[in-house]
């Protein structure tokens, strides 16, 4: 490893510097009209090393990270959130992301007793409770049965927490960043809990799965059972490969479209049951808070959602007037993104977003608007529908029902104001 | 039906071996044992169901708590530094910044049960024996005024208990509540008169800093397998250890900063390893060499590389563990102040022998 510590400044003032000592920044440039070089480009004209001498060879690098340039795309977390960074939460770099899928490397991680590291050899998953016969299945097992594919998106419930009693963090990765989205290979929780047998179950009305994982916290959540013969899987690789320790390796739940928390890693245990456990995670935690002291629980599904990655506080414009492209994520846990508004005028009017691809059952989806800016300051925002007809609310329009002690489930409207210069601050808006 | 051809195929085969067969389509995995649930299926539901045979008082639940929570959670629950409190916020759910705690919030005792079982103390999980734990939450409920100190809990008397906020819950219902949410048509246009900024993040400053060294570091460190800073770090010259005269007043003051340490680490004579292993003689001493106690990798490493306990080596340790060593099992946030390292290591050092 040669990197020093000071290779590793931000991106984006690395790019200023190159900017400004090559003479090629295109501040100036106006729309639909190239930037004139004024000398020629030595990057062009000059033989450069990489174009003469060799790289390394296919042996250098077994397993791959991000090339040193991008070693500013990373997790970060926030040290005075918590006593400890072992129960703790970190933030995926959205504002530098493109796309739907997140890399595995850089997605958020949020532990209640620390990553652990768990061998396949020694993972055990049981199912007991109310099923006709109490199962063990080992690794191997789970592998044996018939598997599925499927992309979903995995948000913590207090993704944007911080922001309910006002603007706090700077930046999209600390205001939306726990959140990620991933292509999940595992076998459905149906064809688990039938293989067990759930004629002992009798009515599956009024039944709970409690599910909890082989870490110290165990994180043991209650589930409905109608929610768990569904669309909840028992996933072990994510992405196409293993799943990284700090998302569960060797198996994970997965819980589409409904609050991460109950995405339960390392899981070991799986209890049919005639009621919710009531664990700490679903009483004194992941429950909200209104304003007049009751509290919301079962609050599971994540509502519609979106932010704008770029520009940001993170990822401001470096470019100047012209062609700019407005970019960002939007996601529901109700179904699928039908549509994502962006106004640039803090809400006043709002234009119809590009999106990426269409929309897809509770996973991510990316929008774009491609505009001509003409370098004055703007009040970016974005607004999120889904094939429920949901349509996301402004930060007022959540207060007013929930005060501001929810702590939890802040879906909010997020309103950057990008300045002349092209930085940008998280604000917010009448 | 089937979505596998094998099924009956699978079944000879499995009958063949000798296997047993069960109702499964697959024939997959095996029947747990009687032992094997016992051991795992330990949650408890507000009704009771679960709880071990036990009982535990106040007054007992006072010591343990003081011997393995109170490090973090503080002598009266009230919660050291930034970690969790377990008690008080009575009347404060409805005001700005809401104390939620066992007391004020918690709506079923069970919950407190289970936790402290399961998962707590921190960092040694699952040590607690069933008296203990009804010891310690008899503690909590007493530390929220909610029992008189003669007060003792038992699988018995447990469903007797009712928490003030046991009404304090209702399901979802942003279906109802929140049903202006689905709207047929959103506004496009002239949606509002005008805009104005009404707080900025910038203002409070409280976003991290933009430089990646510390998380960066994480990455690579997954990249390398070595520990980044610590091992590198000469020992210091052998400093004159036993001869130094210590000052008792900063002695005094290391014993109440001792404190924090307690909870993992025993020291004096009769010492014991615990979660954190005995630290008599740690000043001057090799790390990770205490005999009997299992030490992380990067601890047993760093002790090969050479590591001293020096006043340097302990400052550096005791401010960030885990920044000093990446990996170190000591779960421990660290101390913020100069004053209480220097403090701490002048105690530890009044137990060199
Ligand atoms: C080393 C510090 C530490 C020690 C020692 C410790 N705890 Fe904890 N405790 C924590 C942390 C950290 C959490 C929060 C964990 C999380 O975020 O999931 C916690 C959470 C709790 C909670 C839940 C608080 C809430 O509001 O949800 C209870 C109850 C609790 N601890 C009881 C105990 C008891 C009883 C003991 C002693 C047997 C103990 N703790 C020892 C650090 C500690
Ligand atoms: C939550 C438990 C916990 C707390 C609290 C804690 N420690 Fe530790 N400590 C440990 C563990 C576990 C180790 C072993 C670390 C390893 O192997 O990586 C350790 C290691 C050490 C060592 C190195 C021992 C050796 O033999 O190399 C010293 C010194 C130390 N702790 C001092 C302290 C002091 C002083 C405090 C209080 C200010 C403290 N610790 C608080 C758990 C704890």
């Amino acid at each position: 490893m040669s990197d020093k510590a000071d290779d590793f400044a931000p991106s984006r003032r690395r790019f200023l510097a190159g900017a400004a000592a090559t003479g090629v920044g295109a501040a100036a440039v106006g729309a639909g009209q190239a930037a004139q070089a004024a000398t020629p480009d030595p990057l062009i004209t000059e033989v450069q090393d990489w174009a003469s001498g060799l790289g390394d060879g296919v042996d250098a690098t077994p397993y791959g990270l991000p090339i040193q340039f991008e070693q500013d795309v990373v997790r970060r977390n926030v040290e005075w959130l918590t006593a400890d960074t072992i129960s703790s939460i970190n933030f995926t770099p959205i504002h530098a992301l493109d796309g739907t899928i997140t890399p595995q490397g850089c997605a958020f991680e949020r532990h209640h007793s620390g990553a652990i590291e768990l061998r396949k050899e020694d993972y055990r998953l049981m199912i007991n409770g109310l099923v006709d016969t109490p199962l063990v299945f080992s690794y191997a097992d789970l592998e044996r049965f018939p598997r599925e594919n499927r992309v979903y998106f995995c948000e913590c419930a207090a993704n944007s927490g911080m922001e309910w009693a006002g603007a706090q963090l700077n930046g999209a990765q600390f205001t939306h960043g726990m959140i990620h989205n991933m292509e999940y290979s595992g076998v459905s929780l149906r064809t688990l809990l039938e293989e067990a047998g759930l004629a002992a179950a009798g009515d599956f009305k009024d039944k709970w799965v409690y599910v909890e994982g082989a870490d110290a916290s165990s994180n043991g959540r209650s589930i409905p059972l109608e929610k768990a013969l569904d669309d909840v899987l028992v996933a072990f690789k994510a992405n196409g490969e293993a799943l990284r320790k700090e998302h569960g390796y060797p198996v994970r739940l997965v819980v589409p479209g409904w609050e991460g928390n109950m995405w339960v890693k390392w899981l070991r245990r799986i209890e049919v049951m005639d009621g919710p456990v009531e664990s700490r995670e679903e009483t004194s935690k992941y429950t909200d808070t209104m304003e007049d002291g009751s509290a919301r629980k079962w609050t599971w599904e994540m509502d519609a959602k979106s932010v704008v990655t770029s520009p940001s506080p993170q990822a401001p414009i470096t470019h100047g007037k012209g062609p700019l492209v407005i970019t960002g994520l939007a996601w529901s846990g109700r179904g699928a993104i039908t549509g994502v508004d962006v106004s640039i005028d803090g809400g006043k009017t709002w234009t119809q977003a590009r999106l990426g691809a269409p929309g897809t059952d509770k996973a991510l989806t990316r929008f774009y608007l491609e505009i001509n800016w003409d370098g004055s300051e703007m009040l970016l925002q974005s607004r999120a529908r889904d094939s429920s007809g949901y349509v996301q609310p402004t930060k007022a329009e959540l207060r007013e029902v929930r005060g501001l002690n929810s702590i939890y489930h802040n879906n909010a409207i997020q309103t950057w104001w990008v300045k002349a210069d092209g930085e940008a601050e998280n604000v917010e808006v009448s | 039906m089937s979505k596998f051809p094998n099924v009956i195929a699978g079944a000879a085969v499995s009958l063949a071996l000798g296997l047993p067969a069960f109702a499964g389509e697959y024939g997959l995995g095996r029947p747990a044992l009687p032992e094997e649930i016992a051991a795992w299926d330990i949650d408890v539901s507000p009704d009771g169901t679960g709880l071990p045979a036990g009982s535990g008082d106040v007054f007992t639940g006072e010591e343990v708590f003081a011997e393995k929570c109170a490090v973090c959670h503080g002598d009266f629950a009230e919660g050291v530094d930034n970690w969790p409190k377990l008690a008080g916020g009575q009347g404060t759910l409805d005001r700005e910044d809401p104390l939620k705690t066992v007391g004020s919030y918690w709506p079923y005792l069970s919950t407190t049960w289970d936790y402290v079982n399961r998962s707590m103390p921190f960092g040694a999980a699952q040590t607690l024996e069933a008296d203990e734990v009804y010891a310690i939450v008899a503690y909590i409920l007493y530390s929220n005024d909610l029992v008189d100190d003669e007060f003792v809990l038992s699988n018995e008397t447990f469903t007797d208990v009712e928490l003030p906020n046991a009404e304090g819950f209702f399901v979802d219902d942003r279906l109802e509540s929140e049903a202006h949410f689905w709207k047929a048509e959103p506004c496009m246009s002239d949606c509002k008169d005008t805009v104005e900024i009404t707080m900025r993040a910038r203002v409070l400053d409280v976003t991290p800093e933009e430089t990646a060294t510390t998380d960066v570091a994480v990455e690579q460190a997954a990249a390398t397998p070595v520990a980044a800073e610590p091992i590198v770090e000469e020992p210091a010259e052998e400093p004159v250890v036993a001869e130094v005269a210590l000052d008792p007043e900063l002695v005094a003051k290391g014993a109440k900063v001792f404190k924090k340490c307690k909870a993992c680490h025993k020291v004096g004579e009769g010492a014991k390893n615990g979660t954190g292993p005995i630290l008599n003689g740690i000043f001057g001493a090799t790390a990770g060499v205490v005999e009997g106690f299992r030490y992380s990798k990067p601890m047993l490493a760093a002790g090969e590389d050479g590591l001293v306990w020096n006043d340097e080596t302990l400052a550096a340790f005791l401010a960030k563990p885990r920044k000093f060593m990446k990996g170190t099992k000591m779960s421990f946030a660290g101390l913020r102040k100069e004053r209480d390292i220097e403090a701490v290591v002048a105690y530890l050092r009044s137990f060199d022998n």
